[in-house]
């Protein structure tokens, strides 16, 4: 019995390993629908809204990348993912790409087989505490009980920068947001730390937001965005360029309002053109409808629009875009031409 | 008989492998074991090709890499700078903690519920009924949620024992503070001469079993009844008792206590600075996953034990306790003495798989953030390392290897309980 089990799981690795080929674009389009792995449920990046319909930042690359290879937004299949198993089903083919709130690094980029398409937000590790507790600075938090999502690179900054600073802690850790708000909110822990825009987003699904506070220190770099599988470049090349069409849509002015108009016929700017498709063969070139960019833009707006919408000033969440402006207003973002 | 039939003498042929039942079914044990050794040898070579395609060799290297992650209850020396496979020692104790700890508390509940439910008592007996039917029929991962979530909330917080008129207080004299964090209680330090404590204490271990056997032979041959719980308890605790303070008490007690300065300050202001908590140095932390895990895993198996020794109870003829009675043997006694070491031999086997399944479901528990090899080497490490294969390989051999180890021991003892036929 036991051995059977032992082989059991052999075999469903062998055959989750065999899964993992080239040939994404291909499998999405016979399947008539893309296999996007998201968060739990993280409002403004990732979360069945009152309708089940799933909205957010995340989620929106999602169905950017959905209308580009099959025309439709909404083909789309929404596979929530635990912290602790999102590289596995990326890896075994479960999803066919993966936008969680996840950060690029050395080891995940070299070591675990993936390839990051690009960065949808640029973030870094913070601390929310409920005011009352008294502490005004991360240095405070000595021998403080802090709730964390584990197998995420928040635990690894956390060991490292208690250790750097000689002070001490006791994690508590947790697999999804969810349950670490819960346990924040019994005062269970004293602090609960993650990428701050995480933080800002669970902050403002709380009853009373205003009883906590995010510690000005930020621990690190977590620059998050969209995975693939490390070995199928060409379907890295879609994701990483839907995700730069996005950029490049909010660089040159084309809207959700205005992306039809434009993409009807060529128009002055050849850059936009070749975006929209109406001059050149971009589209050809990554084995897409020559609107690819178009088809994508439509769903949701530009980067602009979709970070205004889902996580802007003006949503409860209300980031705003610091790091995450266009280079051209003093931010990261940033993206190769499109020639 | 086939077998006899065959003309003695006669050559051997090829066909009769087949037809000829003496070989028969060796034949087809052979055929199935070389079928089984290349089904195995496929499995392997297809997740081997299937590794090398994704670029994965198994590899065991990173366990000797940095952990970079820390872990809250440590059983040994451990910083986020050790390595995974200190973290999987970590982790494979937090695990054997947990399991012997549930254990023991499943035995106990799980006899007396056992025993009561069969009480003459109408009530008694349907509540224990009652406490079965609902911890058997509820996934013991909600019940280890639903005690989290209860100790959590409704115990006090830190910060709720702070300041002059504090919601919450010590309890016990001062001396244990039930938080929603965990419990803490006073940490023994011995000094210099508590070692004589512990070989006398030793000694008196030795000196119960010794007073038992004494006492049945006595028993046998008077036919006097000694009260030996009392005089075994005695000889427990009153020993060591003397040599403690005849030693000039030799053991330090560190209190549980709140760290000073998240209190006042020295000028008597509230401190405003640093977190208000439990000094982590003083006393030892229970922490709460401990307990609702371990409370949970034995909750849920002594509903299983009970109806073990429910069924065990039951499989002794009236007859043996009606005789008993006759006898003039009290009611716990004929318990104690006639029907209970019956019992235990149809008990012990159900009781070793109740056993092995607190310990396989001890691995639910990361659903509390308790750090069991589940967490630390299945959980973490996989995960930061992403070497799912070898970890999940090294997680079935340590569970495997405790599993056995449990069914051995138990083993050992279900043969020392077995009926001796002289
Ligand atoms: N960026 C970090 C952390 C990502 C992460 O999982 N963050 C948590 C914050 S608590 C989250 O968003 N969880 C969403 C969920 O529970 O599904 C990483 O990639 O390791």
């Amino acid at each position: 019995m036991k051995k059977s089990v032992l082989l059991g799981t052999i075999a469903a690795v062998g055959v989750m390993a065999g899964v993992a080929s080239a040939g994404t674009l291909d499998d999405v389009k016979a399947n008539g629908v893309l296999k996007c792995g998201v968060s739990t449920g993280l409002a403004g990046f990732a979360a069945p809204d009152a309708n089940g319909r799933w909205e957010g930042f995340d989620v929106a690359v999602c169905r950017a990348v959905a209308a580009a290879v099959l025309g439709d937004g909404d083909a789309v299949q929404f596979v929530p993912l635990t912290t602790k198993v999102r590289f596995t089903a990326l890896n075994s083919g479960e999803i066919d790409m993966l936008s969680r709130v996840t950060t690029w690094t050395f080891s995940r980029d070299v070591d675990l087989g993936l390839t990051f398409a690009g960065v949808n937000y640029y973030d870094g590790q913070g601390f929310m505490v409920r005011k009352d507790l008294g502490v005004a600075s991360a240095t405070e938090l000595d021998g403080a009980t802090i709730c964390i999502t584990t197998g995420t690179t928040t635990e690894l900054n956390l060991a490292d920068y208690f250790r750097a600073n000689g002070m001490s802690y006791e994690p508590v850790p947790i697999e999804t947001n969810a349950e670490a708000q819960q346990q924040y909110l019994a005062g269970a822990c004293d602090v609960f730390t993650t990428d701050a825009s995480a933080l800002a987003a669970t902050r403002a699904t709380f009853e009373s937001p205003d009883e906590h506070m995010v510690l000005p220190e930020i621990i690190s770099k977590e620059p998050l965005g969209p995975v693939v599988r490390e070995g199928d470049e060409p379907w890295g090349d879609i994701v990483r360029w839907t995700l730069n069409a996005l950029i490049t849509a909010e660089e040159k002015g084309v809207t959700m309002g205005n992306v039809a108009e434009m993409g009807a016929a060529a128009g002055p700017d050849p850059e936009i053109n070749r975006l929209l498709g109406t001059e050149g063969g971009l589209g050809a070139m990554l084995g897409l409808e020559a609107n690819w960019a178009a088809n994508a833009i439509a769903v949701g707006g530009n980067y602009g629009e979709l970070f205004e919408a889902n996580v802007g000033e003006a949503t409860p969440i209300g980031l705003s875009r610091g790091l995450n402006a266009l280079w051209t207003q003093g931010g990261l973002i940033y993206t190769p031409p499109f020639r | 008989m086939a077998m006899a039939d065959q003309p003695a003498g006669k050559s051997f042929r090829l066909s009769m492998l087949l037809y000829d039942t003496r070989y028969r079914s060796m034949t087809i044990q052979i055929i199935m074991l070389a079928a089984f050794i290349a089904g195995v040898a496929w499995l392997l070579d297809n997740m081997y090709a299937n590794l090398a395609a994704a670029n994965k060799n198994p590899d065991f290297t990173f366990l000797s890499a940095p952990a970079g992650y820390d872990i809250n209850q440590r059983l040994v020396e451990y910083t986020s700078q050790s390595t995974n496979a200190r973290a999987w020692l970590v982790g494979l104790l937090n695990t054997l903690l947990v399991a012997f700890l549930g254990c023991i508390i499943a035995t106990v509940i799980g006899i007396s519920v056992g025993v009561l439910r069969l009480s003459k008592n109408w009530i008694v007996a349907r509540l224990m009924t009652v406490y079965i039917e609902i911890f058997r029929n509820v996934p013991v991962l909600l019940w280890i949620a639903f005690l989290n979530a209860i100790l959590s909330e409704t115990l006090p917080q830190p910060k709720d024992f702070k300041g002059e008129d504090a919601e919450a207080t010590m309890s016990l004299w001062n001396t244990v503070i039930i938080s929603n964090r965990g419990v803490f209680i006073p940490e023994p330090v011995f000094l210099s001469g508590s070692a004589i404590m512990l070989y006398v204490f030793i000694a008196s271990i030795v000196a119960i079993f010794a007073f038992g056997r004494w006492a049945s032979k006595d028993q046998e041959t008077t036919g006097r009844i000694l009260p030996t719980f009392w005089i075994k308890l005695a000889i427990l605790i009153v020993p060591t008792l003397i040599v403690y303070f005849v030693m000039g008490q030799p053991v330090d007690w560190i209190l549980p206590a709140f760290e000073g300065r998240g209190a006042f300050d020295a000028n008597g202001e509230p401190y405003t600075k640093g977190i208000f908590r439990i000094d982590a140095d003083s006393g030892i932390n229970i922490r709460r996953s401990l307990i609702a895990l371990c409370l949970a895993l034995s909750l849920y198996t002594a509903a299983f034990i009970a109806e073990a020794v429910r069924a065990g109870i039951m499989a002794i003829n009236k007859g043996q306790s009606e005789a008993a009675g006759a006898l003039g043997l009290r009611q716990n006694r004929v318990m104690s003495l006639v029907v209970l070491p019956q019992a235990l031999r149809v008990i012990i086997p159900p009781l070793i798989s109740q056993y092995l399944n607190l310990t396989k479901n001890s691995s639910l528990a990361i659903a509390v953030g308790y750090m069991d090899v589940t967490g630390t080497l299945g959980g973490i490490t996989l995960n930061q390392t992403g070497r799912a294969l070898e970890c999940i390989l090294l997680l079935m051999i340590t569970y495997l290897t405790i599993s056995l180890s449990i069914s051995m021991v138990m083993n050992i003892y279900n043969n020392s309980v077995k009926l001796k036929e002289r």
